[in-house]
């Protein structure tokens, strides 16, 4: 047996049958990761042992009527679990216990989910494609020699590869959504608040969401239902209230209201991506929907504020990494801010050096930067989200590919920040404006690398997004496919 | 040339809220390096700030005492520099929009009043503790994340004896409030100061230097008198202020330069995006207000005006909060308010220099104090017998009339008993009596003395004299 | 266009605490130049009247009751620290 070839829904059924237990769906997702991870490099760290622990505890009682009983996990290494190391894929956290949980974790193990380990990110989440990483490169399931995409490259890649059934990552520009995307896996950023963000580490704390990546739409939905919610330890956490997603799914179209913002299908965005996104308009018509093209006339200007803004609060967000307290201390120092100094230089990647030069010099006081720069953006911000919140007056969703291209291969775009960060073009209004968005597989290339749709929707209106995404996904192949790799078989 | 000398505070003041201002962390003074502390306060990487109710709420309260504006909106600033006592290398604070703007404290130097204007207060985290050893520094971050309001003065104060007054003033009315201790010795109040001199007459500023490590109100205003003079010596001399940070030196009474300021300060300020805005309400503002007692110059006013007290007593009296509380509760309960106001300014206030004590720390109530005047005013005891008892009731507390009763303190008032005791010495007195007859008068005194001794000071002083006249006048 | 010189790199890194070499400084100063550059098209947007976005939704006043909760893994923590003395963590002296 896969954990390939199940979703969330059938192996609850089997575990009420009898029909396997809790230890065994630990020890499936344990014997992929020894047999395929040494290829797919998705795991920072396996917790053999606490999820051995947590199966037996389950098999004990046979309680398997939580919403993840025994449903193996993987868990993007930015977000803290009290007693594994929380890396960021970095040198500066290479050996740094939190100590505490967060709030995503301690719902997870309420509803028994198993925590199978940490999975490999871009460092501190910069970056499309995960090569950022300080400890090792993730390869694409699909192809070893093309990226998973980033930053949640290690997510996207553990769930293509069926070695867990779902994993969370997070999205600040993108990096749920094209990672999904680029492994032809289900990747959803939820609406800024529904799901709390302590415990993730913040990369820019005003863009930053933590969502669901799965291979169904329906295992989406269901894990959404179970991280999302108030959280009095954030003060952005919204109250709310939380629908039964899964429970509510269907596949219902008749007199949905599709709308197409030219400019995601402009300059920059491949023919095969293209040619993709047109086929699935031309589903959605054939499912009772309109479709309609749109201007969103500060779209092409989201780029930029993104940078501007992500930049300068990442500068921000990195500061505390310091050498004092925990993490990463230079043992050359020879004075106070000499340690300050060596332990950040020897601590931090490039990436993460560079966009802490940039997001400083955007903060700075100096030249008027600040205001002529930050504050600008921040009412550029404003802007397009009035654009979308305009749009969604008339449509009940926004439709595009979440990547400009499929997955692209090692070493080829890393090394021009600036074509780097263009990949995010798609994905990143969607964080400006704090709105929720899904990537599911629309296709593949004809290498055979998997394409992904995007679906916006409104503020707190997951339940249409899943339900859009979900009569996709019934009235086409693409998610029964699976890469071709080694370990168990069909 | 002669100069007028300018000078503008900045005081911080920790709130003494139970938790902090953007965790749940204990707020507490004294214990073990490093307890009060949890992920958010060591700046662990996923943590985020979570605003405290009750730190907005004493930020208000101190902001409305000092007649300041309360902002409808507030939002909350990252101020970021290195340094190991800030662990998220940036620290909460609020740059665009404080909490209070436009305030004022009236102050008294030399019989003159004087309004200083207060520019803003703003509600920030304290930083942890850093103690500097031969090796390195040791780090304790049990105060960090204490709620501050930081008070920035205009540079309406021109004497260090008028920073002096103001901080007394700022103290006093603060501590009325009950948001801080005020307590310089513990750090819940410390002081910044910033002069500069410009000749008289000139409008625009001269160039300042920014005074720190001042431990105590004296110290300030040492400093300041220190830095004024050195500041007329140079510019007199024809040179130029540098802008510069300068330290008190206790021991030698000087300042001394700590670093010259730099242009480059950048602390990048940020909006924080992890702490949504605050909307302060008229409601809101209005249930704030409602909590503040009456304040120090109100009171002061009214014990002179109702009560008859003199100008200075009433300000001694309601320099603090306790001792205003105190004496008002001891008339309350019937004492004469200027015989209770003797005793408080008088021995209690002596007790208290003396011992280095609060009120609080002491065990006498005012019902004890009232008590006792009442006593005294009977006549049940002398009011030299008075002072053993207040000294009783400062260290021990209890009930005056019992405590009398037990000692067997009362007043001797009956004529017989006196008349027999003083029968007995004047027989034992001879000498005394014939130098009383042969008209020198000290010998009355010295009778009057022995009496006193003979009763142990419990007989009542008139009723000696007059029996002691009438025997000596039968001899 | 914005011009991001060098030395201006250089003095931010000294701000926020990195060292870099020559060639760095000289790569960053290019990339970020580009980088700043590119998102100069937003001065083409009038913001006249725009009220800046900071959060990333629209929640205001949330606080939080004043009441202590001591965390259990205190002591813990303090082994996290690279050096420590007498439940503090130690830094090397600051240079004058």
């Amino acid at each position: 047996m896969s954990l390939h070839n199940y979703t969330i829904k059938q192996v609850e059924q089997m575990l009420q049958n009898e029909e396997i237990s809790a230890t065994e769906l630990a020890e499936l997702s344990l014997d992929q990761i020894k047999a395929v991870d040494g290829d797919v490099q998705a795991f920072l760290q396996v917790s053999e042992e606490i999820a051995l622990e947590k199966a037996a505890k389950i098999d004990e009682t046979k309680a398997y009527d939580k919403k993840l009983s025994a449903i193996p996990a993987g868990i993007k290494d930015n977000i803290a679990m009290n007693g594994l190391n929380l890396t960021c894929a970095s040198k500066m956290l290479e050996n740094f216990d939190p100590l505490y949980d967060a709030t995503v974790i301690q719902k997870l193990s309420t509803e028994d989910a198993l925590f199978m380990g940490k999975l490999n990110m871009d460092e501190f989440a910069m970056g499309s494609s995960t090569e950022s990483s300080a400890f090792k490169k993730t390869r694409n399931p699909w192809n070893l020699n093309h990226v998973p995409g980033g930053s949640s490259g290690g997510s996207a890649a553990a769930v293509a590869a069926g070695e867990v059934m779902f994993s969370l990552g997070t999205d600040t520009g993108g990096s749920i959504r094209q990672p999904a995307a680029f492994c032809g896996i289900v990747g959803m950023k939820p609406t800024y608040g529904l799901v709390s963000r302590f415990g993730a580490v913040a990369m820019a704390p005003s863009l930053d969401q933590i969502g669901p990546m799965t291979r169904t739409v329906e295992d989406n939905a269901r894990v959404l239902e179970v991280i999302a919610g108030h959280d009095k330890n954030d003060m952005t956490s919204s109250k709310e209230q939380v629908p039964a997603y899964a429970e509510n799914l269907t596949s219902e179209l008749k007199g949905l209201k599709i709308a197409v913002p030219k400019q995601f299908l402009g300059e920059g965005v491949s023919e095969e991506v293209k040619e993709s996104v047109e086929n699935a308009l031309k589903m959605y018509e054939l499912l009772g929907a309109t479709v309609e093209e749109v201007n969103l006339p500060h779209l092409a200007y989201a780029d930029a504020v993104y940078y501007i803004i992500a930049n300068a609060e990442v500068s921000s967000s990195l500061a505390r990494f310091d050498g004092v307290r925990f993490g990463h201390r230079s043992e050359k120092a020879t004075d106070m801010i000499d340690m300050f100094k060596k332990s950040r230089t020897e601590g931090f990647g490039e990436e993460a050096k560079r966009r802490i030069l940039t997001g400083s010099t955007i903060l700075s006081g100096r030249d008027n930067f600040n205001e002529a720069y930050f504050r600008k953006a921040q009412k550029v911000r404003t802007l397009i989200a009035n654009d979308f919140k305009a749009a969604f007056e008339h449509y009940d969703v926004i439709v595009g590919p979440t990547a400009p291209t499929a997955a692209f291969e090692f070493d080829s775009v890393v090394k021009d920040p600036l074509t780097m960060y263009m990949s995010d073009m798609l994905t990143v209004p969607v964080n400006l404006a704090g709105l929720p968005a899904i990537s599911v597989p629309s296709g593949y290339t004809e290498e055979g690398l998997p394409l992904g749709l995007q679906i916006i929707g409104k503020h707190f209106d997951e339940q249409t997004i899943y339900r859009v995404a979900y009569a996709y996904e019934q009235a086409t192949n693409h998610h029964k496919k699976r890469p071709n790799l080694g370990g168990a078989e069909a | 040339m002669k100069f007028e000398t300018v000078i503008g505070l900045e005081v911080h003041v920790e709130l003494k809220t139970n938790t902090k201002i953007f965790s749940s962390s204990p707020n507490a003074f004294g214990e073990a390096p490093n307890t009060n502390i949890n992920p958010k306060d060591l700046g662990y990487p996923g943590t985020l700030p979570v605003l405290n109710e009750e730190a907005v709420n004493f930020g208000m309260k101190a902001s409305m005492a000092l007649n300041c504006d309360i902002a409808s909106e507030t939002v909350f600033d990252r101020k970021h520099y290195f340094y190991p006592d800030n662990p998220a290398a940036y620290q909460i604070s609020q740059d665009a929009q404080p909490i209070g703007e436009n305030g004022w404290i009236e102050i008294e130097v030399n019989g003159e009043k004087k309004k200083i204007g207060i520019e803003r207060i703003h509600l920030e985290e304290d930083a942890g503790k850093l103690t500097h050893g031969l090796d390195g520094s040791l780090v304790d971050y049990n105060r960090q994340g204490t709620p501050l309001i930081e008070i920035v003065s205009e540079p309406d104060i021109r004497s260090p004896e008028e920073a002096y007054a103001y901080l007394e003033k700022l103290k006093s009315i603060i501590q009325y409030t009950g948001v801080s201790d005020v307590r310089m010795e513990e750090g819940s109040l410390r002081c910044d100061a910033n002069i500069s001199l410009r000749p008289v007459g000139q409008k625009e500023f001269g160039t300042k230097t920014e005074l720190k490590n001042l431990n105590s109100f004296a110290f300030v205003r040492a400093g300041l008198e220190y830095e004024e003079k050195r500041q007329a010596k140079i510019l007199s001399e024809g040179g130029v202020i540098q802008q510069e940070t300068r330290r008190y030196d206790e021991k030698t009474k000087k300042t001394i330069l700590m670093r010259v300021k730099d242009s480059a300060d950048d602390y990048r300020f940020l909006p924080d995006p992890d702490i949504v805005p605050l909307f302060i309400s008229d409601e809101w503002k209005e249930e704030i207000r409602k909590q503040i007692p009456e304040l120090p110059d109100a009171r002061k006013k009214r014990y002179v005006e109702e009560l008859g007290l003199p100008e200075y007593d009433a300000g001694v009296l309601t320099a603090t909060i306790q001792m205003a509380d105190f004496f008002e509760k001891t008339v309350e309960l019937g004492a004469d308010a200027k015989q209770a106001s003797n005793w408080m300014m008088g021995d209690l206030s002596a007790y208290m220099n003396k011992h280095l004590k609060e009120l609080e720390d002491l065990a006498i109530t005012p019902e004890g104090l009232a008590k006792m005047i009442q006593l005294i005013k009977d006549g049940t005891i002398s009011s030299k017998i008075g002072k053993d008892i207040f000294l009783e009731l400062i260290e021990n507390g209890g009930d005056p009339e019992v405590i009398v009763k037990e000692k067997g303190l009362a007043q001797i008032s009956d004529e017989g008993q006196l008349r027999d005791i003083i029968l007995e010495v004047l027989a034992n007195n001879e000498q005394s009596v014939a130098d009383y007859k042969d008209g020198k008068g000290k010998a009355l005194g010295f009778l009057v003395g022995q009496t006193m001794k003979a009763t142990k000071g419990q007989a009542n002083p008139p009723l000696v004299n007059k029996i002691l006249k009438e025997e000596l006048d039968k001899q | 266009m914005a011009n991001i010189t060098k030395e201006d790199i250089l003095r931010t890194a000294d701000l926020v605490r990195l060292e870099l070499t020559d060639e760095e400084a000289a790569m960053y100063s290019e990339q970020i130049t580009e980088i700043i550059t590119f998102t100069e098209k937003i001065n083409e947007i009038n913001t006249d009247g725009v009220k800046p976005t900071t959060n990333g939704n629209a929640t205001t006043n949330v606080l939080r009751k004043d009441e202590p909760v001591v965390w259990e893994n205190r002591e813990k923590a303090l082994e996290n620290a690279p050096e420590l003395e007498e439940r503090q963590i130690k830094v090397p002296s600051i240079m004058d």
